[in-house]
């Protein structure tokens, strides 16, 4: 089995527009959160959300090509070309058709249906725009990645809500593990703020009314946020050959599914995948030495991840820093993991672990080292990303410093 | 709390939950009809609309039992007729 190297990142979140302004973020624990400028919210319960505030198409597409493509797919690509650029790819026809994509999404383009359903239940008005469709479909984002970059090969789409970016990354790092696949573009991407999407949220009664402050006493719930974060995989060997820069490495991934409730988390669905990953990894628990957690900030998730966390880790997760980084770019659901297994390379790669921000009070039931408000500097050998789905589908990805 | 109140919270919560009415009484405990955190978000939601009310989420985070939503239901009813009749 071959070893699998990141050499490429990109990102476009509520944190900055590329990789360096996201990372210096989170070094200074400084969050994304703030008043949603891009839907009315007058009629809701909570104001905020981490979005990507100002956002024009116009720096990055022309009009005629951004009426083709609704915000997450935009952000996708957006992400994309700044992984393809950081890696150094060069295309040849070969490179192309062994390349493959593997995105993933929650929501994908509900925001373009959402306007088209007002129009014809609300407006009255007998016909949306003829490319809703095109625009709403989940896999857009893997679609107009391959045309951007003319890659032929197998590309594809995943969708299992929180979760969907770390199944994605997941399965490309195994096709270029397996030999299915010379390169691999993958993350997520997401745009979920739109006013029927946001009511939806309200509903559930799982959305903060102010910020989000995961594994603190007084947390009220998550932060919605948007982006995207996309990554080039390649064969390890590959990428040291060409004298491509390798930011970090997969070394595990392991899923599981809760089969217990449709939004209640498990700590044993967790605890298993956590597991299934470090058994992929061929990893014992003492030699993690960072975890970020998926740490929605709902009063049901810390307890859960936590029990979870000791359960798989026991003594190990007194000494064990884990952090949630969702305190400073949001849930960006689709796109939450890949801005997380982002978080988690830059770490690695650079000896900084992010903090929980927004931290005010420890709460008994998440007695973890959640890093505080303070980035702290850290060598850390391999580290953990989490992701656990409304629905129960879990997948946790291990990386370990280049 | 009017006995017509406390019959449509059961009603809300019975159908919501889709158990027979008789299970649901002003007495029972959440735990014991085994109404979860999703099944209360169904409920809350099913009130609201019996009684076109908005239920804030710090209003109920620590009800438990029937008797505490009809109370809390109650008070946002007359809440809502104090600013009816003082818009008049």
């Amino acid at each position: 089995m071959r070893r699998v190297a990141i050499t490429g990142m990109g990102a476009i979140c509520a944190l900055g527009r590329s990789v360096p302004e996201v990372g210096a973020s989170l070094c200074q624990g400084r969050s994304g959160i703030g008043p949603i400028e891009s839907t009315d919210c007058s009629q809701l319960r909570f104001q905020n959300g981490a979005e990507v505030r100002g956002y024009s198409h116009q720096p990055y597409f022309d009009d005629r090509r951004a009426d083709f493509i609704d915000r997450f797919a935009q952000f996708a690509v957006i992400s994309a070309r700044e992984a393809v650029r950081c890696a150094g790819i060069e295309w040849t026809p070969e490179l192309q058709e062994r390349a493959a994509i593997i995105t993933g999404s929650c929501v994908g383009g509900q925001s373009t249906e959402d306007i088209g359903f007002h129009e014809v239940y609300k407006l009255g008005h007998n016909r949306v725009h003829p490319l809703t469709i095109p625009k709403t479909m989940a896999n857009a984002g893997a679609s107009h990645i391959s045309m951007e970059f003319g890659i032929t090969g197998p590309s594809f789409t995943i969708s299992t809500a929180c979760s969907s970016a770390a199944h994605a990354i997941g399965q490309a790092y195994w096709m270029i593990r397996s030999g299915g696949a010379e390169l691999a573009l993958t993350g997520g991407s997401e745009a979920p703020f739109s006013f029927g999407i946001l009511k939806a949220w309200e509903a559930m009664r799982v959305v903060s009314p102010e910020t989000c402050r995961p594994f603190s006493k007084d947390r009220r719930g998550m932060i919605l946020g948007e982006g995207a974060a996309m990554f080039v995989l390649e064969p390890l060997e590959a990428a040291r050959a060409r004298g491509a820069a390798i930011h970090a490495e997969i070394v595990g991934f392991g899923m599981s599914a809760d089969a217990a409730h449709i939004t209640q988390p498990s700590a044993e669905g967790a605890a298993r995948a956590m597991r299934a990953a470090l058994r992929d990894a061929g990893l014992a628990p003492e030699q993690i030495g960072y975890v970020n957690a998926h740490g929605t900030a709902t009063p049901a998730n810390d307890v859960t991840e936590t029990a979870a966390l000791r359960s798989v880790f026991g003594a190990h997760a007194n000494r064990l820093p884990v952090s949630s980084t969702k305190s400073m770019h949001g849930h960006a659901l689709g796109a939450a993991a890949a801005l997380e297994c982002l978080a988690t390379a830059l770490a690695l790669r650079d000896g900084v672990l992010p903090p929980t921000a927004n931290f005010t009070e420890p709460d008994p039931e998440c007695d973890l080292d959640v890093i505080p408000n303070h980035a702290r500097p850290a060598q850390v050998e391999y580290a953990l990303s989490n992701s656990f789905a409304f629905g129960g589908l879990n997948a946790v990805l291990a990386l370990r410093k280049a | 709390m009017s006995d017509e109140l406390t019959q449509r919270v059961l009603k809300c919560i019975a159908t919501a939950k889709r158990i027979p009415p008789e299970t649901v009484t002003i007495d029972s405990e959440f735990q014991q009809l085994g109404i979860d955190s999703m099944d209360a978000v169904e409920i809350l939601f099913a009130l609201e609309n019996e009684f076109d009310i908005s239920i804030p989420d710090d209003e109920v985070r620590a009800v438990r039992n029937v008797r505490q939503m009809a109370e809390g239901v109650e008070k946002l009813v007359a809440a809502k007729a104090a600013n009816a009749s003082a818009g008049q």
